[in-house]
């Protein structure tokens, strides 16, 4: 899932402080699931918002919607009937929904309201960790099913630096070594010739160093 | 006993304090409450477990949204009181009420009133 945390309220509210009607639009999907931006997150800032603008003497006027997706053009589609009616939207969900929003809504002020963070998943309930950065080759295959691009702070992509000690990454002991990792689970799986093939130079340019990434599938455009 | 408690208090009654969520202690703010408490079982005697530690920390992250808008997070407090403890009880709803005084009107409660100051229908 994509994993982000609320901004601070204050930049928030920097953002809405000349509003009296907005629009809290969360998200249904990774959001939610990292309780940053579903219905509930919604509420809450709605509640906070409103107290903030009540504490200055303002009062401001909040509807809370919350759509499946708003990576998507046909969700997007249902609050138009609505927008208009207020100020700006505050989009609760992850920086390409809130450009989604942006594109489709032109005349809308829309604003973040999270801080979009890593692709990861939780590790347990409240702990949330970075997998994978969408390097556009993926090489899990030969790493034991552990992305040294993603794990290991030097993106190494033939064992580990001279930084890794007992069994943690230099730059944070509480940081495991990723390549510590796949070679334990190399070891584990009884695949240790994986090791010994040396992955090839890495392409960069379908990583975001190659710029801005699209795919077009022909077989489902309409 | 026949114990009392100060009648400033209002009692909203739930299964469990883990039955209490952000958004609850937040409207209770915005709706111009002065001060909110939790009152759970002791730790380690819920017998859901876990719903009165579960609250703590949600308490304790309501404290924080609380003081980044300005209301003020010591405003929120939650207790630990056995079932069978009314002594405590009262004597924690004394100490609450004490504290909240002395903090003064919640500023929410105060702009409330002054903005709906002909509204009957809003009872702060």
């Amino acid at each position: 899932m994509i994993v982000a945390e609320r901004k601070p309220l204050d930049e928030i509210i920097g953002f809405i402080k000349d509003c009296k009607k907005i629009l809290i639009v969360g998200c249904n999907e990774c959001v939610t699931v990292c309780y940053a931006g579903g219905k509930k997150e919604v509420a809450i800032l709605a509640s906070a918002l409103k107290m903030a603008f009540l504490k200055e003497g303002k009062e401001l006027e909040v509807k809370e919607v919350t759509l499946e997706r708003q990576c998507d053009q046909e969700y997007l589609e249902e609050i138009r009937d609505i927008i208009d009616q207020y100020d700006a939207v505050v989009s609760m969900a992850c920086g390409v929904g809130v450009q989604f929003m942006a594109e489709k809504y032109q005349s809308m002020p829309v604003y973040p309201a999270l801080n979009t963070l890593f692709m990861g998943g939780a590790e347990e309930m409240g702990v949330w960790s970075e997998r994978c950065q969408g390097c556009g080759q993926c090489i899990l295959g030969q790493t034991a099913g552990i992305c040294p691009i993603t794990r290991c702070a030097k993106r190494l992509l033939n064992g580990p630096c001279g930084g890794s000690t007992q069994g943690h990454c230099e730059i944070n002991k509480d940081l495991p070594c990723a390549w510590q990792l796949i070679l334990d689970r190399l070891k584990a799986l009884g695949r240790l010739d994986d090791y010994d093939r040396l992955i090839s130079i890495k392409d960069w340019s379908t990583e975001r160093s190659g710029g801005p990434r699209k795919i077009v599938r022909e077989d489902l455009q309409q | 006993m026949r114990l009392s408690y100060p009648d400033s208090i209002r009692i909203i009654q739930v299964p469990c304090t883990g039955r209490v969520d952000v958004i609850h202690l937040m409207e209770a703010f915005q709706r111009g409450a002065d001060g909110v408490y939790v009152v759970g079982c002791l730790e380690g005697e819920c017998h859901y477990l876990t719903g009165n530690l579960r609250a703590k920390k949600r308490v304790q992250y309501t404290k924080q949204l609380l003081d980044e808008i300005g209301v003020g997070g010591d405003r929120l407090e939650m207790y630990n009181i056995a079932a069978s403890d009314g002594p405590r009880f009262s004597e924690v709803a004394r100490e609450m009420d004490e504290k909240i005084r002395a903090l003064g009107p919640s500023p929410i409660k105060t702009m409330l009133q002054k903005l709906h100051a002909d509204d009957l229908s809003i009872h702060v």
